[in-house]
């Protein structure tokens, strides 16, 4: 699904952040990306989401080599691709439905297309109640939710989810968790970037540690 | 599966999606910073969703107003075109309508006789509508401003005009009666205003031209304006941009966001602009007539016309509020491209 050949990542004329990664995220896969602050784990999620190009190495995402897509082409294969940023990332001018329903807004559904499985997802988050409120007064649980929920509602063959739990207490990152692995079951290969060692020790899942730039992979 | 697999729970594993499904949490109280909504909520979400570019968040006040003066100025530039125009339409007009021919005095000539020469012979041609000779009473007055009142024609020897009114231009062999007039009346000449219709057509068309030369300037202008306008626009909202990305927009969606705000503003400074451009131009009309009674007022309104715009010239005011609007519209969603090109 995506495909990591001997990839570096430089910002500049700077040092390698990135080095020599090789590695693959499956279908239907569920790992941790793990490592100490400032070791790349969100550097690594930028090339994932296709934020960012390698400055070396091979990149392979639902097999097209990324450094040969045309800008035309990245809008559809982000579609595919689900993203739970650490700092929410949501509009606060718009509610929380429009901010989770953006994602097909932009796909240019009408909204008696989309309407159902919106509200459908939200209740699904615990977010019913909430459908008419604009982020600056929904909670850090709550927020995060609501991004989860965005990058969920198409169906991403693929969530990334940055720190997911890096804003809420412990129980509230176990029903996130648990919402990630029931994703998971239905079919979306999920990726968790986190340094939060209580949220690895729930579940047995691969773990790919990062370190100084450099990948390695438990599984 | 390779060097993958699905995750499995060590504690608490959900048995479906209900049990993986967060508690509902009890409701708050907290309704601030909510949209009015129904009591239906079917209903309240088939209501209009909001933009997803903030229109607070372009700077419409200041931009409105650049785009309103740049409109109030092109508008101003159109309508006095517009006048000029037809100005050097009229004078044209009736020049080619009319022909004049003086009769010098010179010795032996019998100048009561010649002008009754003439006119019989004037109006032989087919395409003449009519033809007189100015009276002593208008004579004197044209002479007036330069020789004073009390001006006694027959102690100067001051020539005589016939106005000869063309009914049809086409008709009429100008040349032949030219000559004609020339060969049979004594110290004869025709004036056909040739040179005058000249140099008012070549006026005219400088002043179009220059009319629409600064109608370029001000609304490159404008454009300038609208580009600063919505880079700014793109930094501002730098955030908004980054998540439509994110979430699979395509340049042109994004493209389209701004360019629905830049359209709205672009008309809404346009329409003012021209609103006070139509308006200072029914005042000038107004007011503008003067005191055609005077001999200035009157000269001036032969020279200009009575500086009222025409029909022409309100469409002309129209087409410039629509030209506006658009270039707002066009110029915001190339300058999005733009960025979003840079961007990637």
């Amino acid at each position: 699904m995506i495909r990591f050949e001997n990839v570096g990542l430089r910002y500049g004329m700077g040092p390698e952040v990135l080095r020599d990664l090789t590695f693959s995220i499956e279908p239907q896969s569920f790992q941790f990306l793990t490592g100490p602050s400032g070791a790349g784990k969100t550097s690594l999620l930028r090339l994932l989401f296709l934020s960012m190009r390698p400055t070396r190495g091979l990149i392979s995402v639902f097999g097209k080599d990324t450094t040969k897509l045309a800008k035309a082409e990245l809008p559809s294969m982000r579609r595919r691709i689900g993203v739970v940023f650490q700092d929410f990332r949501l509009l606060d001018h718009l509610t929380t439905y429009e901010n989770v329903a953006l994602p097909h807004r932009v796909a240019g559904k009408s909204e008696s297309e989309y309407r159902p499985d919106v509200i459908d997802l939200l209740k699904w988050v615990g977010l019913g109640d909430r459908m008419h409120v604009l982020p600056p007064v929904l909670s850090g649980g709550e927020k995060q939710r609501a991004a989860i929920a965005r990058a969920l509602i198409t169906r991403p063959e693929v969530l990334l989810a940055d720190e997911p739990t890096g804003n809420v207490d412990p129980p509230l990152a176990r029903r996130l968790l648990r919402l990630f692995i029931e994703l998971n079951r239905l079919g979306t290969s999920v990726v968790i970037a986190t340094h939060d060692f209580h949220l690895l020790e729930q579940i047995e899942a691969r773990h790919l540690i990062l370190n100084d730039g450099r990948l390695a992979v438990h599984v | 599966m390779t060097g993958a697999k699905r995750a499995t729970v060590k504690a608490r594993r959900p048995d479906g999606a209900r049990a993986a499904t967060p508690k509902k949490k009890a409701k708050r109280p907290v309704k601030k910073a909510t949209r009015p909504k129904s009591s239906n909520l079917r209903f309240s979400l088939r209501e209009k969703t909001a933009p997803i570019v903030p229109p607070q968040a372009i700077s419409g006040q200041a931009l409105m107003l650049v785009v309103a003066i740049m409109s109030f100025l092109a508008c101003l530039t159109v309508g006095f075109v517009a006048i000029v125009n037809d100005a050097a339409n009229d004078w044209t007009n009736d020049l080619v309508r009319e022909v004049t021919v003086q009769i010098r005095p010179a010795d032996g000539v019998n100048m009561l006789l010649e002008i009754d020469r003439t006119l019989a012979l004037v109006r032989e041609f087919p395409g003449v509508g009519d033809a007189r000779a100015l009276s002593d009473e208008e004579t004197k007055g044209l002479l007036q401003p330069w020789l004073g009142e009390g001006l006694e024609l027959e102690e100067l020897p001051i020539p005589r005009l016939v106005l000869v009114e063309i009914s049809d231009p086409e008709l009429l062999d100008l040349p032949a009666m030219k000559n004609q007039i020339e060969q049979d009346i004594r110290a004869a000449s025709v004036d056909d205003h040739r040179v005058w219709n000249r140099q008012l057509s070549a006026m005219a068309n400088t002043a179009v031209l220059a009319g629409f030369g600064i109608l370029v300037l001000v609304l490159f202008s404008m454009v300038l304006s609208v580009i600063f306008a919505t880079q700014a626009a793109m930094s501002g909202n730098k955030d908004v941009v980054e998540v439509l990305h994110f979430v699979g927009a395509e340049i042109g969606f994004i493209a389209s966001e701004f360019q629905r705000h830049f359209l709205w503003l672009g008309l809404k400074g346009g329409i003012f602009g021209g609103m006070m451009a139509a308006l200072s131009f029914l005042i000038i009309g107004f007011f503008g007539g003067g005191d055609i009674s005077s001999v200035s007022g009157n000269q001036v309104q032969a020279l200009f016309g009575s500086a009222q715009v025409s029909a022409i010239g309100y469409l002309g005011i129209v087409a410039v509020v629509v030209l506006v609007a658009v270039l707002t519209a066009l110029t915001s969603r190339l300058a999005v491209h733009r960025h979003l090109g840079n961007m990637d």
